[in-house]
């Protein structure tokens, strides 16, 4: 498994992303996010958490506009797998990867803390090795999480199996408290929660570690 | 010349800045707030002959989310 792991400036989760994904077998690329061309051979693209361009104008609305991220939808078009977490999910959303958008908690608050988490779907590659109605436990770390999309919308998510988690106990307004959603393929995931945050027993928890494993040995390269 | 986008959440989009800035007049005794939404101004100072058809795509490519978000563009 050969993974890329865009870096934007502002992104703070890049390194985490990477040990997790080495972690569980692949070869990591970091690529920088004026670069033009992916990596030959990626099997995966991440984008990861943090604060890209400052989280100027709205969250990941810069960094979707950034020249790599022109690859990564082609990527992602021609059917290739992609994971965007907490500020990488919010730059999915901007580029139209994945439907909706994430919008300013409903509380206000920054929220840091681990949530509960629902399995939804376990027919995808990111969520196999857990179980429909599993809990896990994994840690949010964002400002504006509030997935929102139109009903239409959400009931389509729903009824296509493309919910991937829900919260247990919504910490932020999320609609149908959706935590990560997934393209109509299955093959691009995008989330608040860091699984790469509880990657590792030094992390405190270990529930993201069954998603990386998972996708070593069934992605092959688009 | 120079082009004037406003930005706002759409109806129906929970605006929870809004919601806390009529809250907080409420509470400062300014009664008779019965809702408040907050949005953003985006001033652009453009090359002579810009058109508002380019400041339009501006809008829907960058400047506006339009799945939460509508503009209005006032070009001077």
């Amino acid at each position: 498994m050969h993974a890329a792991v865009i870096v934007f400036p502002g992104s703070n989760c890049d390194r985490d992303l990477a040990v997790a994904f080495e972690t569980a077998g692949a070869k990591v690329s970091l690529v920088w996010h004026k670069d033009t061309k992916l990596p030959d051979g990626v099997d995966i693209v991440g984008l990861p958490g943090g604060f890209s361009f400052g989280d100027y104008l709205r969250c990941g609305a810069i960094a979707a506009n950034s020249p790599i991220c022109n690859e990564v939808k082609a990527h992602a078009d021609r059917g290739g797998y992609a994971i965007g977490i907490c500020n990488g999910f919010q730059v999915l959303a901007e580029t139209g990867v994945l439907p909706g958008a994430l919008l300013r908690n409903a509380g206000l608050k920054y929220i840091c803390k681990t949530v509960g988490l629902n399995v939804v779907t376990s027919q995808s590659a990111y969520t196999e090795r857990y179980s429909v109605g599993e809990v896990i436990d994994i840690p949010i770390a964002h400002h504006d999480g509030n997935y929102f999309a139109d009903d239409e919308t959400i009931a389509r998510l729903q009824g296509e199996d493309r919910v991937a988690f829900t919260y247990t106990d919504n910490p932020n307004g999320a609609k149908g408290d959706i935590a990560g959603i997934l393209s109509a393929n299955k093959r691009v995931l995008g989330m608040m929660p860091h699984p790469e945050r509880a990657a590792d027993a030094g992390h405190g928890g270990t529930d993201g570690q069954a998603l990386f494993r998972a996708l070593s040995g069934v992605l092959t390269p688009a | 010349m120079k082009a004037r986008v406003h930005v706002m959440l759409k109806n129906g989009v929970l605006d929870p800045q809004g919601e806390a800035v009529r809250h907080a007049l409420g509470a400062m005794g300014f009664d008779g707030v019965n809702g408040a939404r907050q949005g953003k101004v985006v001033e652009l100072d453009l090359a002579n002959g810009t058109t508002e058809a380019a400041v339009n795509e501006m809008c829907e490519k960058l400047l506006a989310n339009t799945v939460i978000e509508s503009y209005t563009v006032e070009m001077s």
